[in-house]
C-alpha cells in the first residue's frame, strides 16, 4: 500500500473541497477501496472519509424517497419503507456480500465498487485493459465464468457486481451528485458506461464528484416486485445471473414490466425489449419465455460462461412467473 | 442426533464384535479392555472412575486460550529489532531473471534489506519428502540461489522492513525482467509423457490377472473418466514463521506439522546440525498436510542473516497460494466388471496426475481400489507427468479424498445397470482378507457400518430405479457412498514421562497439535496408561527440543504417540523399581510383574499391593522421576495385517430444476476407525473432514491459467469454499471397536471425512436429476 493521509470530511461542501485531483479519493467504509489499495489498483495519497455524511433515509413529497450516499447497505435493506414499497431493494442488498460487510458499506461505495474480474485484480502477473488501458485483456481466453454476456467488447468482457444496484436499475433510480460545479442527477440506467475501447471509464462521475443521494421515485400502486440471486455457493458469493423483476397485473394483463439483469453486464441490464415485449399481453409462461429470449437475444460468451444465456432466461421466466402468480 | 448408547458390557467379549456401535455424543468411559497394552486387563483398577480416560469427551485443552486470544502463533512472536519480510514473486512459470531493479525499493522508508539471488547467502537444496528418511520439503528447489525461475508464484526477492506495511510497500517497488523458456503448463502436455510413477516406496502399478480381458467379457460393466482439478491449502493461519539467529543458535517459530523434521531439513540447508537449530509451534492453525518446510521459513532465515536481525514473514493469502503447494489435478478412469449377481470380475483405476520435477508426489488416488472390494482381475495404475508449477502436496487424505470419489461413482453406476441397491453391491464385494495381500484384516466392520448408517439415515433400498423426487422446483435425491483411508504409522515417535511430587505427570513429545486436539488426546491417553488423573497430567509438544520426530500427517500421531507412551511407560516401571523400598511387599517384583493405576505402583498379580506414586518420587534424589522411551518397530501394518479404516457415508441432495443449484441438506456418516479416544474431538474432525470434502464437491479448485501457470483466485474472496450456509446438519457416528493391532486401539480419524461425501454427493444428484457428475466441483452449470 501506498503511503497515505486520511481525512474525515464533515460536509460534501468540506469533501469537494478536500478533494485536490487525482491523487485525492473519497472513503467510503472502504470494503472495496481498501481492497483496491491493497492489490496496488487504486494508489490514493489521500483519503477523504465521506461515511459521515448524508445518512438518512427521507420520505420525499412526491411520495419517493431519499437514501443519503452514507447510509449502510443493511440500514437500507432494513428500513421499513423500503422493505414495503421497495422489496426487490432489500432483497438484492440482503443477497449480498455478508452481514459484517452490508452493515460497513455504504449506498455510494456500492455504487461504485469495481468489477471482480480476477485479471483485473492481479496487478503483477495480469494484463488488463481496464487496469492499464491498451494491455490487453487476459479474462478473453482465461477463467472467465464470472464475465459478462451483454454490453462487453472486445477490450472487456466485466461485469458490474453490485447487487444493490440492478434493483435500482429495477426501480429506476437517480443518483444525486455534488461538485464544485453544482449538483445534477443521473438516472442509474445512464450512470454506468459501456466499456467500448476505454473500459477504464465506468460511469459518468468526473473526477472530485461526489455522489450524495440516491432518489427512489414514488411506488407504483400494484406492483410486486422481487430479486434472485443464482451463484457458486448458498451465501456470500457474488451473482451468476441475478434477476430483478417486477409485473403490475389488471384484469389479467401486464400493464407495466420490469427485469434488470445482473451478473451479465458491465451495468445492472435493463432489459427493455423484453419489458416491452410483455406489457398488453397475458402474464403466461409463454409470454416470460418470449421476452427472456428477446433480452439475451445479444449475448456474446466466453467458453466459461457459456450458461449464462441459458441460465439468464431460465431466472428470468421464474422470477416473473412468481410474481404473476402472487399476483393471482 | 441419534445417541446409541454403546453397552459398556459388550466391549468385555470379542473386540471385534460387530453389533455395538457408538453414536455421536455418546459419553461412556471406558477400560482400556481389548487393548495391546498386556498387563493392563479386567483384574486392575486401571479401568475405573476418574483415571478412566479414554472415550471421556475431553474438551479441547487449548480451546479456552484460544477463544481467549492468549494463544500464541508463529507470528505473534516478536524480538527487539526485529523487521518484517515480504516477498515478490515471479510472474512467468519457466525462465530466467534477467534483470532485478531494487534501488527504490532499497531506497523507499523502513527498508532494511533486499535479498535477491544475487545477494543471497549459498544454500543447499532442501530434501523433501521421500528423498530422505527426514526430509520435509515440498520439493527440492533451489531457494533463490540462480536467475532460474521454475514457476509461475516462486520467490525472486525478499525485502525486510521496519513495518509490515513498509515492507509490502517496497517490495511492489523492485522490477523484475525475465527471458521465457517454454514451459510445460498444460494438463493435455504434460500428459503426453506421462510415466508410471514410483511413489512412497513403490511403483504405482498393480495388476492381477487381465483385468482389460475380463472388463470385455464381465456381464455387466462400466467404463468411466472422472476429472478432477488443483486445489489449494487454506488453513486458517496462513503459513508465517518467527526467525532469529542467537548465540549460535537458529531460533524458530513456526506452524509446522512436524517440528523436528522441519528443524533437520532446514538444519541441512544452513550446512549446520540439527543441534543449532531451535523450532518450536506450539499452536498451530490448521496443518492438513500443508504445514511443511516451504521457501519462506529459508528465504526469512537467509534474511535474517543476512541483515543481522530477528524478522517475522508472515504470507499473504496470496502467499500461500503462490508458494505453499497442495492437491494436484487428476483425470481417472474407473471400469468395473461383474457378473449378473454383482460380483466383480474386473477392477480397472488408472489415472494420469501431475506434479513437479523436484518432488517425489504422487496424488496416490488408487489406494482405495487396492484394499476396499474384492475383485478377480485388477488393473490399478497412475501415471504423473510433470509440469511447471509450484510443487503440489499432501493435502487431507491425499489420494483417498479423489480415489474414493471416483470408484464410489463408478460403484454407484454399476448397481444401477445390476438393478441392485449399492449398499448390497458393496457387501457382495466386501473382502474377507485384503483383496492385494490376502492379509487378515486387523479389525473391519463395514457392513455394520453401512446398516447403520442406512438405519440412521433412512435409506431406501433400490433396485436399479430413481427414489428421487420432485418437491417444487427442486428435485430430492439420496445417495451412499463408502469412505476409506488407512492406518498408517511412521517412525520416530517419543515421549518423556516425567512424575512430579505431587501425583501429577508431565508429558513431554515434539508432536504437532495443529487444532485437532493432540495435547487433549495424549493427557488422555497417558492418564489411562500411567493411572493419573487427567487433569494432573501436564502435556508439552511442538517443540524440537523434546523427544521423538514425530510428525501429524496421515492420521497416525495419534497411534504414534499411543506408542511411545507404552514404550515411555515400561522405562518408567523399570526406573519406579529401583526406588521401592525394603521393606514394601512389592520390594524383588520385577517390572514385567508391576503396573501403574489409582495414582500408585502395584502388583499385576495382586493388585491389593500397592504404593502411592507420589511415595516413591518422594524417595528420588530429584524429586522427580522420569522415563523416556521410543515408540518402538513398527509392527502392527507391516507385517501380518491389513489395517484400513472405513466408512459409509449417506447424504440428500437438492437440485435446482431452474438454475441448477446444488443443496446438501442431510449427511450421516458413519466410520469404522478402531477406537473412539475423545467422541468430542472425533466429532469435529469427522465433521470438519466432511466440510472440506463438501467444498472440494461442489464448489473447490484452483483456477490454473494454462497459458502461464498462474493461480488465479488465490484469495478467500475467488477461491470458494463452504459457507455457514452451505453446511447442513451432519450425523456423524462411529462403530468403536478397538482395533487390537493398534497402539491404542484407535487407526486415526483426521482425514477419512474427506472420503466419500464426494461420491455420495454425486450419485445422490444422480438419484435427484437423473444426471451422472463426474468432474470435480460440480457446479450447477453441469445440471441445468
Ligand atoms: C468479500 C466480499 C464479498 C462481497 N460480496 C458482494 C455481493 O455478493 N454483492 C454485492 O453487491 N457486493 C458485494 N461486495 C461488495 C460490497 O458491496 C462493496 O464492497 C461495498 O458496497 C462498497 O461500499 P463501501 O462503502 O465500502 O465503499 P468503498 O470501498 O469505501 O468505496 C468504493 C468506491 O466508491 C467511492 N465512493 C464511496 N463513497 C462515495 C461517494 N459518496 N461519492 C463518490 N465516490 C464514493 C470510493 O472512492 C471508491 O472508489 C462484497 C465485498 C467483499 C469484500
Ligand atoms: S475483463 Fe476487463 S477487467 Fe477483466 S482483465 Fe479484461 S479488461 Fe481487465
Amino acid at each position: 500500500m501506498n503511503p497515505l493521509t486520511y481525512e474525515k470530511a464533515t460536509s460534501s461542501t468540506d469533501a469537494l473541497e478536500r478533494h485536490d485531483g487525482d491523487t485525492a479519493k473519497f472513503l467510503g467504509a472502504g470494503t472495496n477501496l481498501v481492497d483496491l489499495m491493497r492489490e496496488g489498483i487504486a494508489t490514493p495519497t489521500r483519503l477523504i472519509d465521506v461515511t459521515s455524511l448524508a445518512q438518512s433515509i427521507e420520505e420525499q413529497s412526491d411520495g419517493g424517497l431519499r437514501i443519503g450516499a452514507g447510509v449502510s447497505n443493511t440500514a437500507v435493506a432494513e428500513d421499513a419503507t423500503v422493505r414495503a414499497q421497495y422489496p426487490a431493494l432489500s432483497r438484492a442488498i440482503l443477497a449480498g456480500a455478508s452481514a459484517q460487510i452490508r452493515n460497513m458499506a455504504t449506498v455510494g461505495g456500492n455504487i461504485l465498487q469495481r468489477t471482480r474480474c480476477s485479471y483485473f485484480y492481479d496487478v503483477a502477473g495480469s494484463r488488463c485493459n481496464k487496469r492499464t488501458p491498451g494491455e490487453g485483456c487476459d479474462a478473453i481466453g482465461g477463467f472467465n465464468r464470472a464475465h459478462g454476456i451483454l454490453g462487453v467488447s472486445d477490450s472487456c468482457i466485466a461485469t458490474h457486481p453490485s447487487d444493490m444496484s440492478v434493483a435500482l436499475s429495477l426501480y429506476d433510480a437517480v443518483i444525486n451528485v455534488e461538485s464544485e460545479q453544482g449538483t445534477r442527477s443521473i438516472s442509474i440506467n445512464d450512470f454506468y458506461v459501456l466499456p467500448g475501447d476505454t473500459p477504464d471509464i465506468e460511469n459518468q462521475l468526473n473526477p472530485g464528484e461526489l455522489i450524495v443521494s440516491v432518489d427512489l421515485p414514488a411506488p407504483s400502486a400494484n406492483r410486486r416486485a422481487t430479486y434472485r440471486k443464482v451463484r457458486d455457493r448458498a451465501s456470500y458469493a457474488f451473482a451468476l445471473v441475478s434477476v430483478a423483476g417486477s409485473l403490475i397485473i389488471e384484469d389479467g394483463l401486464v400493464v407495466d414490466a420490469g427485469i434488470s439483469i445482473g451478473g451479465v453486464a458491465p451495468k445492472p441490464w435493463r432489459a427493455t425489449e423484453a419489458e416491452a415485449a410483455i406489457v398488453g399481453s397475458p402474464p403466461t409462461e409463454e409470454v416470460f419465455r418470449n421476452a427472456a429470449q428477446i433480452a439475451l437475444a445479444d449475448a456474446t460468451t466466453q467458453p466459461g460462461n457459456v450458461f449464462k444465456p441459458e441460465l439468464a432466461q431460465r431466472v428470468i421466466v421464474a422470477v416473473l412467473q412468481d410474481l404473476a402468480g402472487d399476483a393471482q | 442426533m441419534t445417541n446409541i448408547k454403546p453397552n459398556p458390557s459388550s466391549r468385555k467379549s470379542d473386540p471385534n464384535r460387530r453389533q455395538v456401535l457408538a453414536g455421536s455424543a455418546a459419553v461412556v468411559a471406558v477400560s482400556a479392555l481389548g487393548l495391546p497394552v498386556g498387563a493392563q486387563t479386567t483384574t486392575t483398577p486401571a479401568a475405573s472412575g476418574a483415571f478412566a480416560s479414554l472415550g471421556v469427551p475431553h474438551i479441547r485443552r487449548d480451546g479456552a486460550e484460544k477463544a481467549r486470544g492468549g494463544a500464541k502463533f508463529a507470528a505473534e512472536y516478536s524480538y527487539p529489532g526485529m523487521v518484517y519480510g515480504a516477498l515478490v514473486y515471479s510472474t512467468i512459470a519457466r525462465g530466467t531473471i534477467t534483470s532485478l531493479e531494487a534501488a527504490e525499493a532499497e531506497a523507499a522508508p523502513g527498508v532494511v534489506l533486499v535479498m535477491t539471488h544475487e545477494n543471497a547467502p549459498r544454500l543447499e537444496r532442501p530434501e523433501p519428502f521421500y528423498s530422505s528418511p527426514t526430509g520435509m520439503a515440498g520439493s527440492s528447489t533451489p531457494v533463490m540461489q540462480d536467475a532460474e525461475v521454475l514457476w509461475n508464484g516462486q520467490p525472486v526477492a525478499v525485502v525486510l522492513a521496519s513495518t509490515q506495511e513498509e515492507a509490502d510497500h517496497a517490495a511492489t517497488l523492485i522490477n523484475v525482467a525475465y527471458e521465457e523458456s517454454d514451459a510445460v503448463t498444460s494438463f493435455d502436455v504434460a500428459a503426453e509423457s506421462a510415466q508410471t510413477s514410483f511413489y512412497a516406496g513403490r511403483n504405482l502399478l498393480i495388476e492381477e490377472g487381465d483385468a482389460e480381458a475380463a472388463l470385455a467379457d464381465a456381464e455387466v460393466s462400466v467404463d468411466l473418466s472422472f476429472n478432477t482439478p488443483a486445489h489449494n491449502h487454506n488453513q486458517i493461519e496462513p503459513h508465517a514463521v518467527t526467525v532469529l539467529w542467537q548465540d549460535g543458535i537458529l531460533r524458530m517459530h513456526d506452524c509446522s506439522q512436524g517440528v523436528d523434521l522441519s528443524a533437520i531439513t532446514i538444519a541441512k540447508v544452513f550446512g549446520i546440525s540439527p543441534a543449532e537449530v531451535h523450532l518450536s509451534a506450539e499452536y498451530v492453525g490448521g496443518g492438513f498436510g500443508g504445514k511443511t518446510v516451504w521457501q519462506y521459513h529459508i528465504l526469512a532465515a537467509a534474511a535474517s542473516q543476512l541483515a543481522d536481525r530477528p524478522v517475522r514473514m508472515a504470507l499473504t493469502r496470496e502467499g500461500v497460494f503462490r508458494i505453499c503447494g497442495a492437491r494436484a489435478p487428476t483425470r481417472q478412469r474407473v471400469a468395473l466388471g461383474s457378473n449378473r449377481e454383482g460380483r466383480l470380475t474386473s477392477l480397472i483405476h488408472t489415472g494420469t496426475t501431475m506434479k513437479i520435477e523436484n518432488n517425489s508426489m504422487t496424488e496416490p488416488f488408487f489406494e482405495q481400489s487396492e484394499h476396499m472390494y474384492r475383485a478377480d482381475n485388477m488393473h490399478l495404475e497412475i501415471r504423473a507427468g510433470t509440469m511447471d508449477m509450484l510443487a503440489n502436496t499432501f493435502m487431507r487424505a491425499p489420494g483417498a479424498a479423489t480415489g474414493t470419489f471416483t470408484l464410489e461413482v463408478a460403484l454407484d453406476e454399476l448397481a444401477e445397470r445390476l438393478a441392485i441397491d449399492p449398499i448390497e453391491l458393496r457387501v457382495r464385494n466386501e473382502p474377507d482378507v485384503n483383496p492385494t495381500t490376502g492379509r487378515k484384516h486387523s479389525q473391519r466392520a463395514l457392513i455394520d457400518a453401512y446398516r447403520e448408517g442406512a438405519r440412521r439415515f433412512g435409506w431406501v433400498p433400490r433396485s436399479g430405479e430413481r427414489q428421487g423426487y420432485r418437491e417444487g422446483e427442486w428435485q430430492v435425491g439420496t445417495g451412499m457412498a463408502a469412505a476409506y483411508y488407512p492406518y498408517k504409522r511412521f517412525p520416530g515417535g517419543a515421549a518423556r514421562i516425567t512424575l512430579n511430587g505431587e501425583g501429577g505427570a508431565l508429558i513431554e513429545t515434539a508432536a504437532a497439535d495443529m487444532g485437532m486436539g493432540t495435547t487433549t488426546a495424549t493427557a488422555a491417553v497417558a492418564s489411562e496408561r500411567l493411572g493419573i488423573p487427567y487433569e494432573a497430567i501436564e502435556v508439552r509438544h511442538g517443540d524440537n527440543t523434546l523427544p521423538g520426530a514425530l510428525i501429524a500427517a496421515a492420521s497416525q500421531q495419534t497411534a504414534a504417540i499411543g506408542a511411545s507412551l507404552t514404550a515411555a511407560h515400561e522405562v518408567l516401571l523399570a526406573e519406579l523399581v529401583s526406588l521401592v523400598p525394603a521393606t514394601s511387599p512389592l520390594h524383588g517384583l520385577p517390572a514385567a510383574e508391576l503396573g501403574t493405576a489409582e495414582g500408585a505402583l502395584y502388583s499385576l498379580a495382586d493388585p491389593q499391593q500397592r504404593i502411592p506414586l507420589v511415595d516413591l518420587v518422594a524417595l528420588s534424589e530429584s524429586g522427580t522421576v522420569s522415563a523416556e522411551g521410543q515408540g518402538g518397530p513398527i509392527s502392527e501394518w507391516t507385517q501380518d495385517w491389513s489395517m484400513h479404516s472405513t466408512g459409509a457415508v449417506f447424504t440428500e441432495v437438492r437440485v435446482n430444476s431452474v438454475t441448477g443449484e446444488i443443496r446438501v441438506p442431510r449427511i450421516t456418516a458413519i466410520y469404522d476407525c478402531g477406537k473412539i479416544l475423545n467422541s468430542k474431538l472425533a466429532e469435529s474432525q469427522f465433521r470438519g473432514g466432511i466440510i472440506m470434502a463438501l467444498g472440494m464437491t461442489l464448489m473447490e479448485g484452483a483456477s490454473f491459467d494454462e497459458r502461464n501457470g498462474r493461480v488465479m483466485n488465490p484469495s478467500f474472496g475467488s477461491y470458494y469454499m463452504p459457507t455457514h450456509l452451505d453446511v447442513p446438519h451432519i450425523d456423524v457416528g462411529w462403530t468403536d471397536i478397538p482395533d487390537p493391532q493398534a497402539p491404542t486401539g484407535a487407526r486415526g480419524i483426521g482425514e477419512i471425512g474427506m472420503s466419500g461425501p464426494a461420491a455420495a454427493i454425486s450419485n445422490a444428484i444422480y438419484d435427484a436429476t437423473g444426471k451422472r457428475a463426474r468432474d470435480l466441483p460440480i457446479r450447477l452449470d453441469a445440471l441445468m
